[in-house]
């Protein structure tokens, strides 16, 4: 606590809160994994798990690399593959949805053809 | 002392909103909780001197992601649907790996994460650089990942158009 008094008069942001906003995103991404049983919002909890790590690659690059160019562009290699794994989850999901009728995952239990 | 503010509104805003997302009732309603995360992560990227990515981020993750996202909640789920839940004892044992995983963390970067990087050199990279670097073969030049994305791509869009199309 004294060291956060003594940041918040130097008005800087330690390293160490980046970490943790990072830290609260990417577990409540894994709770929303465990506990939802939509595929969208399965999909949702894993589009926050990635941005959180998005988040820490960008924050280490900053504050222990500066100068360098490593964590942002993991960050930015994963925002692509980010976008591409969630367009072909959602095909997977709309196709599972016109056989079905259902995108619970509770139903899932045959697979078609 | 303008940066501690934003950051840490930024940061409430995200711990909040990113909670409300996967314990919200309506399925609509955690995608938009996801999309104001996914906005103050761009503002995060802003506060750490790379508008690059900021802009990246709106683009993809805003722009795309979410009219996917809204898209599919659209095409698949009838007005007024509940999310359905797990069972309570599932949710109590997900809640207590959540927590149990967060607590670990914290405990880690707390005690090991040192005490020195309070600052970082707030100067802003160059829009050349980033050009040359993602262009380049040397040495820490990223070429070859950045075509192999563009594979990965591709393979992408002609995946979901064979899964997605009709028979």
């Amino acid at each position: 606590m004294g060291d956060f008094i003594a940041n918040f008069g130097l008005g800087q942001v330690p390293i160490t809160a980046y970490l943790g906003v990072s830290l609260i995103m990417f577990f409540s991404g894994v709770y929303g994994f465990l506990t939802r049983k939509s595929l969208l919002m399965i999909l949702v909890a894993v589009e926050l798990m990635l941005n959180a790590v998005d988040i820490n690659f960008v924050v280490f690059n900053r504050f222990l690399f500066p100068g360098q160019f490593e964590g942002f562009f993991f960050a930015l290699f994963t925002i692509a593959i980010a976008a591409c794994e969630t367009a072909v989850a959602i095909a997977i999901i709309i196709n599972i949805y016109r056989n079905t009728s259902s995108v619970q995952v509770g139903d899932l239990d045959e697979m078609k053809e | 002392m303008a940066n501690q503010i934003i950051f840490y509104v930024l940061a409430t805003i995200i711990a909040t909103f990113s909670i409300l997302a996967v314990t919200s009732n309506k399925i609509i309603r955690s995608a938009l909780y996801l999309l104001f995360v996914l906005l103050s992560t761009a503002g995060l990227y802003l506060l750490l001197n790379y508008p690059y990515l900021f802009g990246v981020q709106i683009a993809v993750y805003a722009g795309g992601v979410m009219v996917l996202f809204i898209f599919a909640i659209f095409l698949t789920n009838k007005p007024g649907d509940k999310v359905e839940k797990e069972q309570p004892i599932r949710r109590i044992v997900a809640a207590i790996t959540a927590i149990t995983g967060v607590a670990l963390c914290a405990h880690i970067i707390y005690y090991n994460v040192t005490k020195a990087f309070t600052t970082f050199i707030a100067e802003e990279e160059k829009i050349q650089n980033i050009g040359h670097t993602l262009m380049g073969t040397e040495k820490y030049q990223y070429l070859l990942p950045f075509e192999v994305i563009s594979i990965l791509l591709l393979a992408c869009i002609v995946g979901s158009i064979m899964i997605a199309r009709k028979r």
